[in-house]
């Protein structure tokens, strides 16, 4: 279960925040994950960001590419 | 677009993978535990794509679906009792009861409102002081530390009009339970993300550890499921067993620590009955004593669900057997028959993310 | 017995332009009246008066909020029975404007409003004709609803239907989908969220004019209440031939995209105001893209899909972006945003 999609937030104002994703845009409290800054990407599930996504993370998926191509050529 | 063409790449490699890795000589049972995953399998058509020994089954997570016949007549009757505004995410609305849905119920005078936040109910509580509203709380342990930060803000804010009707429930004991079934023949389970995000990697250990089931934490996008797809054939093929994390951009090993402090605080485990699946030790959440003004239960007095009664469920209905992954929606005698979208007759029926609904939604060309 | 109306109350799923609301109309409105007296059932009735042929279509808003992005309950309510009008072939000429009117209402808004709907109507060639006004105690109505009958000429020779479908057709949207659907949702109380995608009500008479004179037009409709899902079953069943669609070809703007992940919807099921789905023939497809590709309502037209057999009678199948296919579900009723 549990929708959650990245957004990245765009204001910040002590719990709440402005998550924004292509134009569009809700508020959301950021109480779960008061960590979080202006400029970060989080995951926003029922109105909360319930985790902050880090940049490396969000790359994994590409680099697991990279070893399957590498696991090949060994 | 670019990032479109990668992703159909990434797929297309991860499926080679996937089928090389595939045993020839057995077949394989993973269960996708959450029903965002079924969504996914089912809206992307993920299923016919896949080598033929690769079964996917649909376990118990979806939350509508689980939560207890009993529970939704309670609501039910609260809603139509006038006098108390019912805040509910849209996925309640045409759950049906023995007579009619909340959506039924509103076109009786029933005042219900969906939100898309706890935050938006307590909102609704501030706006019309002179009613009761009363959230409806279902979800797993995703949902629930939104639900606990409404209490604690309403408590804060002084907001006595507002109280949660707590039918949350546990991932881990569900598990627990399906894993020492001995009908259950699960290979490794595709893990919830987003529960996840919250709970963390250790909740999960016990099942390589205790039953040697191999389990990766998935995310939602279809090479998500293939890539967890990959992980699992790599645990069988090595015969090691352990919890991996796919989904490592939305997951951290030790979980959500604030969000899992706030459960705590609020609300306290007990036993809980699964549509289904029956009594689980442990896996429903109860709101603290602490919370009692802020707990529908009490305010309202609803009833706790009782186990059912004999002659209660449709004997023909294999929910039971679906949720625990023995049998597949089709395999059902009443599948898109009796039992429809339009008029569920089990709990996988019921909502959009249930097994039966995603089968019959999605059905494959 | 029907299995899909077991209530005794009408809920607002019946209303939701899905499969409620198609039963309703099929099961329960449809036999009162003699069965049209074997009159297909269409948005527009086609008649014959005096030797010419006219069609006639009424249509009643009854909108929430009234003022939204990109147009008000007026604007709607001339764009909503031109449109009704003008995907029959026809020429839309005349209108009539019933207003039923919540005691309490602004003076102010219901100018504004009917403001709107004449600069509307006047814009699109059309007339408002006739009216009637009614106001009802507070609480009987939610501030405004309006009632539109819209009138106006079949051209001779033009004839358009699900009968004129065949396999091949070309099945293309003039827009990106979704748009009225999004805008209206963003302003509901309990979601509140900002977005800059407006609604797309529009008239669309001029377009469906000039795509109707290609000649390569077998049938179109406006994809409003239960979205261009709603109406690929529509005319699948309709023509009884299978339609296929291609998911990577929707145009969808990412605002709505990315407003659906967040809320568990499907583009596929939002309301659109001012979008055409045209079934055309594949040999006139250069013709009738050009006509959509030069109109303003038309420029970011597509072909998402075509007829591919008789062999599965009324069916929709959409091929995913990972190239597998499978059938397009058409929705229950209201679309619920979700959080599972």
């Amino acid at each position: 279960m549990c929708l959650a999609v990245p957004f990245k937030i765009t204001k910040k104002i002590d719990n709440m925040a402005v998550a924004e994703l292509k134009g569009f845009s809700r508020e959301v409290s950021v109480a779960l994950t008061p960590e979080v800054e202006v400029g970060d990407w989080v995951l926003v599930h029922a109105g909360f960001a319930i985790h902050r996504v880090t940049e490396d993370d969000a790359r994994e998926t590409l680099k697991l590419l990279e070893e399957l191509h590498e696991a090949e050529s060994k | 677009m670019k990032q479109k063409v990668n992703k159909k790449q990434l797929f297309l490699e991860l499926l080679k993978k996937v089928n090389e890795f595939t045993p020839e000589n057995r077949t394989l049972n993973f269960m996708e535990v959450c029903g965002t995953h079924t969504m996914t399998i089912g809206k992307s058509a993920l299923r016919q794509l896949l080598p033929e020994s690769i079964n996917l089954i649909s376990g118990p997570g979806c939350p509508v679906c689980v939560t207890h016949d009993e529970e939704i007549e309670n609501y039910l009757e609260l809603a139509l009792q006038g006098e108390v505004i019912i805040a509910t995410f849209g996925d309640l609305l045409r759950v049906p009861g023995m007579d009619g849905s909340l959506a039924d119920a509103r076109a009786k005078g029933a005042d219900v409102r969906v939100v898309y936040s706890t935050l938006d109910a307590l909102k609704l509580a501030k706006k019309n002081r002179s009613k009761e509203v009363v959230f409806l709380g279902v979800g797993f342990e995703t949902t629930a530390p939104t639900v606990a930060m409404s209490i604690l803000h309403a408590r804060q804010e002084g907001i006595e009009n507002f109280s949660v009707y707590s039918m949350h429930k546990l991932i881990p004991p569900a598990l627990g339970a399906l894993v020492t079934d001995k009908e259950v023949k699960i290979d490794g389970f595709i893990l919830p993300g987003h529960v996840s995000t919250i709970i963390g990697v250790e909740p999960y250990r016990f099942l390589a550890g205790d039953y040697q089931k191999a389990g990766v934490i998935t995310g939602f996008e279809p090479e998500d499921i293939l890539q967890a797809l990959l992980m699992l054939l790599k645990q069988i093929r090595e015969n090691q067993f352990r919890v991996e994390v796919q989904y490592t951009r939305g997951v951290s090993l030790e979980g959500n620590k604030i969000a899992q402090k706030l459960l705590k605080e609020v609300f306290e485990p007990e036993d809980s009955l699964w549509r289904g699946l029956g009594l689980i030790p442990a896996s429903g959440l109860k709101i603290r004593d602490e919370f009692d003004r802020y707990d529908a239960r009490k305010k309202f007095n609803l009833g706790k669900p009782r186990a059912t009664k004999p002659g209660e469920a449709n004997k023909n209905c294999a929910c039971g057997a679906i949720l625990k992954g023995i049998k597949t929606p089709p395999q059902c005698a009443l599948f898109n028959r009796v039992c429809t979208p339009l008029n569920p007759v089990g709990p996988c029926m019921v909502s959009s993310e249930g097994a039966c609904a995603a089968y019959y939604r999605y059905a494959e060309a | 017995m029907s299995n899909a109306l077991p209530n005794k109350q009408i809920t607002l799923a019946h209303g939701g332009g899905g499969k409620l609301s198609r039963e309703l109309v099929e099961e329960i409105i449809y036999p009162i009246f003699d069965n049209n007296g074997g009159h297909r059932l269409l948005d527009s009735a086609l008649l014959s008066l005096d030797g010419g042929n006219i069609a006639m279509t009424t249509d009643s808003f009854v909108i929430s909020p009234l003022f939204f992005p990109g147009g008000d309950i007026g604007k709607l309510a001339a764009c909503g029975t031109i449109n009704d009008l003008a995907v029959a072939g026809a020429k839309p000429r005349f209108l009539s404007v019933g207003l039923i009117i919540e005691e309490g209402f602004e003076i102010a808004y219901l100018k504004r409003i009917l403001h709107s709907l004449a600069k509307t109507a006047s814009a699109a060639g059309v007339s408002v004709v006739t009216g009637d006004t009614k106001v009802v105690e507070k609480g009987n109505c939610d501030g405004l609803y309006i009632n539109t009958t819209g009138l106006g000429v079949v051209p001779e020779n033009v004839s358009l239907g699900p009968e004129k479908v065949s396999v091949g057709d070309l099945v293309i949207v003039s827009g990106s989908i979704g748009d009225h659907g999004m805008a209206i949702l963003s302003t509901r109380e309990g979601l509140s969220f900002r977005t800059e995608i407006e609604s797309d009500c529009a008239p669309l008479n001029d377009l469906t004019e000039k795509l109707v004179a290609t000649g390569g037009v077998s049938v179109m409709r406006d994809p409003t209440r239960g979205g261009v899902a709603s109406i690929l079953h529509e005319l699948a069943q309709e023509s009884g031939l299978t339609v296929e669609i291609s998911e990577e070809m929707l145009p969808v703007h990412p605002a709505v995209n990315a407003g659906c992940s967040m809320l568990g919807l499907d583009p596929l099921n939002l309301a659109n105001e001012g979008k055409l789905v045209i079934f055309a023939k594949a040999h006139k497809e250069e013709e009738v893209m050009n006509v959509l590709k030069n109109h303003p309502l038309g420029r970011s037209a597509s072909v998402i899909g075509k007829v591919t057999s008789r062999e599965e009678w009324g069916k929709v199948l959409i091929e995913t972006t990972l190239g597998a296919k499978r059938i397009l579900p058409l929705i229950e009723g209201e679309v619920l945003p979700r959080i599972c």
